[in-house]
């Protein structure tokens, strides 16, 4: 485990101080004792039970806490056998809600030395105890179900190509993007990352991929008729990413490839897109754009992302190394198709 | 420099759940209101300042991976846009002033552009 896997944890479990509530955590079945409860009976108890306070509750309302420190007090004073819980519990103690998150009992445990807390629910009423022995085992729970469950996931789809067996396997993930719904603008970009993510792509390619999609995402949202799709086809060595809608088709698609250059109303710029960098973002992305557009049916976009500097694959054997390759194909008209091929290395 | 202690400093209203902002360090800063800009120039674990409130916004910042936003000039995202972004785990900060006193206040505190991948 290197450094840098050792401070991940370590903040993830800060988090989960501030995401897990007391009530996660603590100890629900707690021995109580009355008021009346004699004196002599608490150290049995405390010796019985192996622990060292408990609330103190008369006619289901929480009267104090009766913890060993209390008791030592009382013999310091001098005990008596007909003393009671009543004559030496602490009645101003110190509670925490049920509904904190757990680094505010962490604070109060500090701040006070105490062993234990009184957990009180939203009522007032007495819900459980926690010690710092629950909140360790509960950032510990948590922390290797949130591993678990990551590693499980992760381990499923970065298997699928190895596990199946086929002359040629791969994953196709389909997406419908409406046109001008702008409160989902994004969410297909999302769950593309994700998946690559979980597949295994180093999280570099996860974020060009990301990135690209996005921008063609968004073109498909802005300016279709009737909105389009996404395909992305996903191999052991390449994933190759397509959006593809039936119009309006591109009139000059020179035009469109020039950065700052939009066709967007104003109202969608206010929106902040509209910038005409979309399709420069792609290129910058991917290692190979092929946009082809017929005016009034429609236009496709295929893109295949760089490969990164390090050579990777959803399984494990080696990649052939590729040169980055930029082609550009412009359909002007169905029967007038010219492409222009610009190579760099 | 902690986003806890940008908070502090610029006064900032945490939109999204609170959290140990203490553990998140912004490593570079970023201010565009055109979102394709933000897809080039913002850097990993950056911090954006924007105008723009709307539920975009954290679609980017998401894919970008960014630390937080920082919505300027009083810009209130509504109530999805900030369910939107605690499911992703982006922090939306709020400010009444202007991107231009916000973005010279976080070069004063010492955050930069940021290196380039």
């Amino acid at each position: 485990m290197g450094q840098d896997d050792v401070t991940g944890i370590i903040s993830r479990g800060e988090e989960l101080a501030y995401d897990l509530k007391i009530e996660q955590v603590m100890t629900r079945e707690v021995k109580v004792v009355a008021p009346t409860t004699p004196i002599m009976r608490m150290l049995e108890l405390f010796q019985e039970e192996h622990i060292r306070g408990v609330p103190v509750v008369s006619q289901n309302q929480l009267e104090g806490v009766i913890t060993l420190e209390n008791l030592l007090q009382s013999w310091r004073r001098g005990t008596h056998d007909s003393d009671i819980v009543a004559d030496c519990m602490d009645q101003k103690m110190v509670t925490v809600n049920t509904f904190d998150p757990i680094i505010e009992a962490l604070k109060v445990l500090t701040q006070t030395k105490s062993d234990q807390l009184t957990v009180i629910d939203k009522n007032g009423q007495l819900a459980g105890i926690i010690t710092k022995g629950d909140v360790t085992r509960g950032l510990l729970s948590a922390l290797q179900r949130d591993r678990h469950s990551e590693e499980v996931k992760r381990y499923r789809a970065s298997y699928l190509f190895e596990d199946i067996s086929s002359d040629r396997t791969s994953l196709i993930l389909r997406y419908h993007i409406k046109a001008r719904d702008f409160t989902k603008g994004g969410s297909a970009s999302s769950s593309i990352k994700r998946a690559l993510l979980q597949l295994g792509a180093p999280p570099q390619i996860a974020r060009r991929c990301g990135i690209a999609i996005y921008e063609a995402e968004i073109n498909l949202i802005i300016h279709t008729t009737n909105g389009g799709e996404i395909r992305v086809e996903i191999e052991p060595h390449q994933i190759v990413m397509e959006t593809s809608d039936k119009g309006p088709g591109i009139e000059n698609i020179e035009l469109v490839m020039q950065p700052g250059y939009s066709t967007a109303t104003d109202e969608i710029r206010a929106l902040g897109f509209g910038a005409g960098m979309g399709l420069k973002n792609i290129q910058r992305c991917v290692d190979e754009m092929q946009l082809e557009s017929i005016p009034d049916q429609g236009t496709k976009l295929v893109m295949k992302p760089k490969a990164g500097s390090k050579e990777w694959a959803f399984i494990r054997e080696p990649t052939p190394n590729q040169g980055t390759k930029l082609v550009m194909k412009i359909n002007l008209q169905p029967e007038d198709t010219f492409s222009k091929e610009i190579v760099t290395t | 420099m902690t986003l806890q202690e940008i908070i502090e400093k610029l006064n900032l209203i945490v939109l999204t759940e609170r959290k140990n902002f203490r553990s998140v360090i912004p490593t570079s800063g970023y201010t565009s209101d055109m979102l394709s800009c933000v897809m080039v120039g913002a850097k990993e674990h950056g911090l954006w300042v924007t105008l723009q409130a709307h539920a975009n916004i954290v679609g980017v910042a998401a894919l970008l991976d960014l630390s937080a936003i920082i919505i300027t000039e009083g810009a209130m995202p509504d109530r999805n846009s900030i369910a939107k972004a605690n499911e992703e785990n982006i922090i939306l900060l709020s400010t009444d002033k202007p991107t231009f006193y916000v973005v010279g206040q976080l070069w004063e505190l010492g955050l930069r552009e940021g290196l380039s991948e």
